[in-house]
């Protein structure tokens, strides 16, 4: 650990955090298979642990660089978001449903 | 256990469980509010790093506005619970064996000396009047002015994007069609009478 610092806390914890985080968002996303939202969801939960890793590395490199990259991966999650909730309203709309099973009306 | 060291794992603790349940409940509503939660506590994190700037703003867009669009979406939407849940044990079970080599992978990244040395160590700052806000803004509108625009439009895109695609036009309107109005010749509007006759 670091001497004179006012923290205890190292990297190693908060990269811990974040990457336990992204493999239960990876278990969410292989177990909800049926459900369009809490595949939208699970994605959200992992974009906020690779952003926690880009705040951790930030902190302890000193370099604010992380942070506006942060700020753009929120930017572009919340539009993400946004499109993403539009096209299930439409999808609903139209099918009924939002198991992803029943969307093969590509397959011809 | 200093103070610092409590808070952290309080926060930590907290995400993990909200982050397992937001995967694990069936109810979708109940899923979100998990991730409220969630949100929540990686702001506590967040702010321990000394991210003031972006903790807040995980909080005002993400809780705000992003999770109350969730919200409304999965209550508007009537999905049937009992449907989803069919397969569930099956499926875990493939989820654990397929998540095994993650964890194998992030133990040995842990367990390595790698992010120990002395260049991740963490130097208190010495300046009082030190602004996380204000750094991010000196950096984002200097360096970064160029992503800062595409981001805006990216943003836009999203809301004509989302409101073109939701809108439904009704039935009730008594807005003229424009089309039709642009399209008009003369010859619709204008009869030539010959009133002499």
């Amino acid at each position: 650990m670091n001497d004179g610092g006012i923290t205890a806390l190292t990297l190693n914890g908060y990269l811990l955090v974040s990457a336990s985080l992204f493999i239960i968002s990876i278990v969410g996303i292989l177990l909800n298979r049926k459900n369009v939202i809490m595949l939208l969801m699970c994605i959200e939960l992992m974009l906020l642990a690779v952003n926690t890793n880009f705040i951790a590395f930030s902190f302890f490199l000193d370099d604010i660089t992380g942070q506006v990259v942060v700020f753009f991966v929120l930017t572009v999650a919340a539009a993400e978001a946004a499109i993403g909730l539009a096209i299930l309203v439409v999808l609903f709309r139209n099918r009924d449903s939002i198991d992803v099973k029943e969307l093969d009306m590509l397959r011809g | 256990m200093t103070f610092e060291q409590l808070v952290f794992y309080g926060f930590a603790g907290l995400t993990l469980v909200a982050g397992l349940s937001v995967v694990s409940l069936r109810n979708p509503v109940h899923a979100a509010l998990a991730l409220i939660l969630c949100f929540f506590s990686t702001a506590g994190l967040w702010l321990l790093m000394e991210a003031e700037f972006l903790a807040i703003a995980l909080v005002l867009v993400y809780v705000g506005a992003v999770m109350v669009l969730f919200m409304f979406v999965v209550m508007m939407l009537d999905i049937n619970i009992e449907e989803t849940k069919k397969g569930f044990g099956k499926i875990l079970l493939v989820a654990m064996i397929l998540t095994i080599p993650m964890v194998v992978a992030v133990g040995t990244v842990m367990n390595s000396n790698f992010f120990k040395t002395s260049s991740f160590s963490y130097i208190a700052r010495e300046d009082v009047n030190y602004n996380n806000t204000r750094e991010i803004g000196l950096k984002l509108f200097t360096d970064y002015i160029l992503l800062f625009e595409i981001a805006s439009l990216i943003l836009l895109v999203a809301i004509i994007a989302a409101i073109a695609l939701t809108l439904r036009t009704s039935r009730q309107t008594k807005a003229p069609n424009v089309d039709d109005q642009v399209s008009v010749r003369r010859d619709d509007r204008v009869k030539l009478i010959d009133v002499k006759e």
